[in-house]
């Protein structure tokens, strides 16, 4: 798709601004921003074993059949959905937006 | 542009004759604040398998401070196939990056045909594993350029079809590839009474000058069908007495050796692995100085 | 000819095909020659191994997927997971790579086609991780922009950041991988018709994960398409009439999402 190009003078001015306002305010910029410092991820290779006898692997798993039973039940509560609905998770058959 | 301190920064990569850690991200920040001592750290080669970022950072932040240890844990040596070549120059590639010390691997498999199975899988102790063993161990001292060290394994079944010991297995191993070996003392407990054998007997004929390093653990009791032990190598708790035993069995009448602590599942807070570090730090000690010791 | 086999002289021989077939089928026997200590066949010693496999793998997609997890509740998770890994078992050694199909797969998994947002919070933390094992380099230093002059200046284009990515989404993903993740306790009207499309960025070691202004996701992707930055303004401006380049770019370089630019 071509699009019309912006003119060169617009495109500088915006350009100009942008950097000014960095080394204006570097840190301070206004857009919200996920603080997430400090978090380091813990490796996920380790030499253990850890469910020992238990029947996590003796099971099988069948969710095109009917043996699927479990509800998503988020732990998560303090998420406030529209119309008062409150919950961590919503099923959204009725109110799915058009594709 | 990668921050790549020089090398002259970094302490003498030769692990010494004392206890050392499992490094745990969540550990990282106390450790460099508050500069604890301790003769070294291991790490699982495929955490560092990354293009970069916070875990080479941090890896870097230790080496300098710290003599390191590389302990993978994916190559699956023991498989029927043969090793795959990307993985073992990744392996290669962080021996060059960060010239650890010690580099070990286990008697395992844990991949076959392109599945992961992300365990310490066993194999039968018979001609046919040792001959594909030795060659795979080639290969790895062959591309990664160094002498690497084999960890006997925690079991929880038997292969009818073994016709030697797992002990003729892995003195067979040195003598055929020139590798070293860990001797995991825990592991000696875990295999040994769930087969029940004796783990004296064992560590009496383990070949104990082929080794370069020594593990500890925790371990989790639990039964079989029959009811009888059966424990589970879950490093998730303090060394059990009985290991520290052993392990003061094998210090005295061997001397002193590297002697790491793993501890990988419900990680405690730092001062509690370093107190466990510690511990076999006394014991050690105790080695070095058998007379000053004994006369107190 | 003989009718039975001569088990004493033969014992039965387990490959380590045989082992992984077993493995992987919960209802398959334990393969006759794995024995205990009397010398009898040992399906409870087996089970330790297949708990290993399957708990070890739900474990590492759930410290790569902790939002998700939230989201759906552990025991939930745990069992999609499973499901997961039955199906699309890593095929490395190296677990931090492993999960880049968990989105798609959530996607298509009958039981949750109700929860059509869960995906792209999939997508977000996979974004996430991908960024914070990506390469290092240095972002693009702001004055390097500037001093291209204002003739040149709309026909640079960059280099994309090893960690830079843009998530486009119909949901709220930003929301809810806030609220599930990073900020549990923040007080967030979350509306579900709120399309949200996110910038994620490392520009040094600490992964930053931004809410995208209007006509910023056009952009950055023109861009990472390379585009030249007066043609991707002219993008962005043409579909979204709100887009501010100014305030755009100056998120841009702000987070390192570039880290070299061209004249030519």
């Amino acid at each position: 798709m071509k699009h019309k190009a912006m003119s060169a003078a617009i495109v500088a001015g915006a350009v100009a601004t942008a950097v000014a306002g960095l080394s204006a305010t570097a840190p301070a910029h206004a857009q919200a921003k996920e603080k997430c410092y400090g978090v380091s991820l813990k490796g996920q290779n380790d030499c253990k074993a850890g469910a020992g006898t238990t029947c996590a692997g003796t099971s099988t798993v069948d969710y095109q059949g009917n043996a699927w039973t479990l509800v998503p039940k988020g732990t998560c509560v303090s998420m406030e959905l529209p119309d008062n609905r409150k919950g961590s998770l919503t099923e959204l058959d009725r109110d799915l937006p058009e594709a | 542009m990668s921050v790549q301190p020089s090398r002259s920064q970094r302490v003498d990569a030769a692990i010494p004759a004392r206890a050392g850690a499992g490094l745990k991200a969540e550990h990282i920040r106390e450790i460099l604040d508050s500069g604890a001592d301790i003769g070294f750290f291991e790490v699982h080669a495929e955490n560092y398998m990354g293009a970069g970022g916070m875990p080479h950072r941090q890896l870097e932040a230790i080496r300098e401070k710290y003599p390191l240890s590389l302990h993978g844990v994916g190559l699956s040596i023991g498989g029927e196939q043969p090793l795959d070549a990307e993985h073992l120059k990744r392996l290669a590639a962080l021996n060059k990056k960060y010239e650890p010390g010690l580099f070990s691997e286990h008697l395992a498999w844990s991949t076959h045909d392109t599945t992961y199975y992300n365990d310490l899988l066993p194999v039968p102790y018979d001609k046919a594993t040792l001959d594909r063993v030795c060659d795979h161990i080639d290969e790895v001292q062959e591309v990664v350029g160094r002498k690497m060290l084999l960890e006997n394994p925690s079991t929880y079944v038997a292969f009818q079809q073994s016709t030697m010991s797992e002990i003729e297995f892995l003195k067979q191993i040195t003598k055929r590839t020139g590798c070293g070996l860990l001797l995991d003392v825990n592991n000696v407990f875990v295999s040994c009474t769930n087969h029940e054998r004796s783990p004296e007997e064992y560590l009496a004929d383990f070949p104990i000058t082929d080794v370069g390093e020594i593990h500890l653990g925790g371990h989790a009791p639990d039964r079989d069908d029959e009811g009888r032990p059966l424990l589970i190598d879950a490093h998730d708790r303090e060394v059990d007495d009985a290991v520290w035993k052993l392990y003061e069995s094998v210090i005295r009448e061997n001397g002193s050796l590297p002697t790491l602590v793993e501890w990988d599942n419900d990680v405690p807070a730092w001062p509690i692995l370093l107190a466990e570090a510690q511990a076999a730090d006394r014991i050690l000690e105790q080695a070095r100085e058998p007379d000053l010791k004994r006369a107190v | 000819m003989q009718s039975e086999m001569p088990v004493a002289d033969f014992p039965p021989k387990v490959s380590v095909g045989d082992f992984s077939a077993a493995l992987w089928d919960p209802d398959a026997e334990t393969p006759e020659g794995l024995i205990g200590p009397d010398g009898a066949i040992a399906p409870k010693r087996f089970s330790v191994y297949r708990n290993n496999v399957i708990v070890s793998l739900c474990d590492a997609l759930g410290q790569t997927f902790p939002a998700v997890t939230n989201l759906l509740g552990e025991d939930y998770f745990r069992a999609l997971a499973r499901a997961f890994v039955a199906e699309h078992p890593p095929s490395t050694p190296v677990l931090m790579w492993y999960g880049d199909m968990f989105a798609d797969f959530i996607e298509s998994f009958p039981p949750l086609q109700a929860y059509p947002y869960v995906p792209d919070v999939a997508r977000l933390e996979w974004a996430w991780v991908s960024a914070y094992h990506a390469a290092d380099a240095t972002p693009l230093d702001p004055a390097a922009i500037g001093a291209v002059s204002p003739d040149e200046v709309g026909q640079v284009r960059f280099e994309r950041h090893p960690a830079a990515a843009v998530l486009v989404s119909r949901w709220p993903v930003w929301d809810l991988v806030r609220i599930n993740r990073f900020d549990p306790s923040a007080k967030i009207e979350i509306d579900l018709h709120e399309p949200q499309s996110v910038l994620i960025t490392r520009p040094e070691f600490e992964v930053e994960v931004l809410l995208l202004r209007p006509g910023g996701d056009v952009f950055v992707n023109a861009l990472m398409d390379g585009a030249t930055l007066g043609g991707a303004a002219a993008a962005a401006g043409a579909q979204v009439p709100e887009f501010s380049l100014s305030d755009v770019l100056s998120d841009c370089l702000a987070n390192g999402v570039f880290s070299d630019l061209r004249t030519a």
